[in-house]
């Protein structure tokens, strides 16, 4: 018998925007796996003192670092939002085709605006930087 | 042969008993990080700035300390259940499943002892 596409699979299914935000919530949520990580080097760093921290710090405010930051941080505020959206389905609201549709819309607004609003905060503050 | 019922095996699982321990825990997991999320990040965004002493100073608040291991640990146990779920779904082949599985869960449990022990060292430490 012909193999045949099991789910999940990404290679045969339309891309609508119910796909495009499960899909989108899976890669951000492992993304702050990885983010973890990084807040356990950054963190060791700080308990192993001020000269392991001053080369932790260096490296994450490096410009390379700070775009990886900028990602995570990202990551952080779209899965929060579409956290948010998930337990509001969980709850049993919002789960007509139209009303999820309207939902992943308020998710990419709300998230590009906190997201704007913390990259300032974080980014452009004078003195804020890590050096 | 099993002497299980075919009751006594279906118990357990699916939606009955513990089956839903996994949504569960992922669920009560999110609601915490909510808005421990946002205390960190809003907390973080407020430091004077990101160096040694400034940073250090903050661990060392009783409160601070506190709110970072909560969110840390409610961070590392819902990751260790997102991260079954993609392996479930994507590592084909029950050997390779399992072991995937095992390795993510030790990894996941040398992470939150890392975690609690730098946090702790920091926050501990006496102020001179």
């Amino acid at each position: 018998m012909r193999s045949r596409p099991l789910s999940p699979h990404l290679g045969v299914f339309k891309w609508i925007h119910t796909m495009v935000s499960s899909i989108l919530h899976r890669i951000t949520g492992i993304a702050q796996t990885v983010g973890v990580l990084l807040l356990a080097y950054w963190l060791m760093a700080l308990a192993s003192g001020p000269d392991a921290y001053a080369r932790a710090a260096a490296l994450l405010g490096s410009v390379p670092g700070r775009i990886l930051m900028a990602g995570f941080l990202l990551a952080f505020v779209y899965h929060l939002c579409s956290g948010i959206r998930h337990l509001t389905w969980d709850a049993g609201y919002g789960l007509e085709k139209s009303e999820a549709r309207k939902s992943f819309v308020l998710v990419l607004v709300a998230t590009g605006v906190i997201f704007a609003a913390l990259a300032m905060l974080v980014f452009f503050t004078p003195g804020r930087g890590a050096s | 042969m099993s002497l299980q019922s075919p009751l006594a095996r279906a118990l357990g699982k699916g939606s009955a008993g513990k089956g839903t321990g996994h949504w569960w825990t992922q669920r009560v997991t999110a609601v915490a990080l909510v808005p421990l999320g946002l205390w960190f990040v809003f907390s973080l965004t407020s430091l004077p700035s990101y160096l040694y002493g400034d940073v250090a100073m903050w661990l060392r608040r009783p409160w601070n300390a506190v709110l970072l291991l909560a969110l840390v640990l409610a961070m590392i146990w819902h990751s260790r259940l997102g991260i079954q779920v993609v392996l479930e779904d994507y590592v084909h082949g029950e050997g390779a499943k399992a072991a995937a599985l095992v390795i993510s869960t030790l990894l996941h449990m040398l992470l939150a002892v890392t975690l609690v022990f730098a946090i702790a060292k920091v926050a501990l430490r006496a102020v001179v």
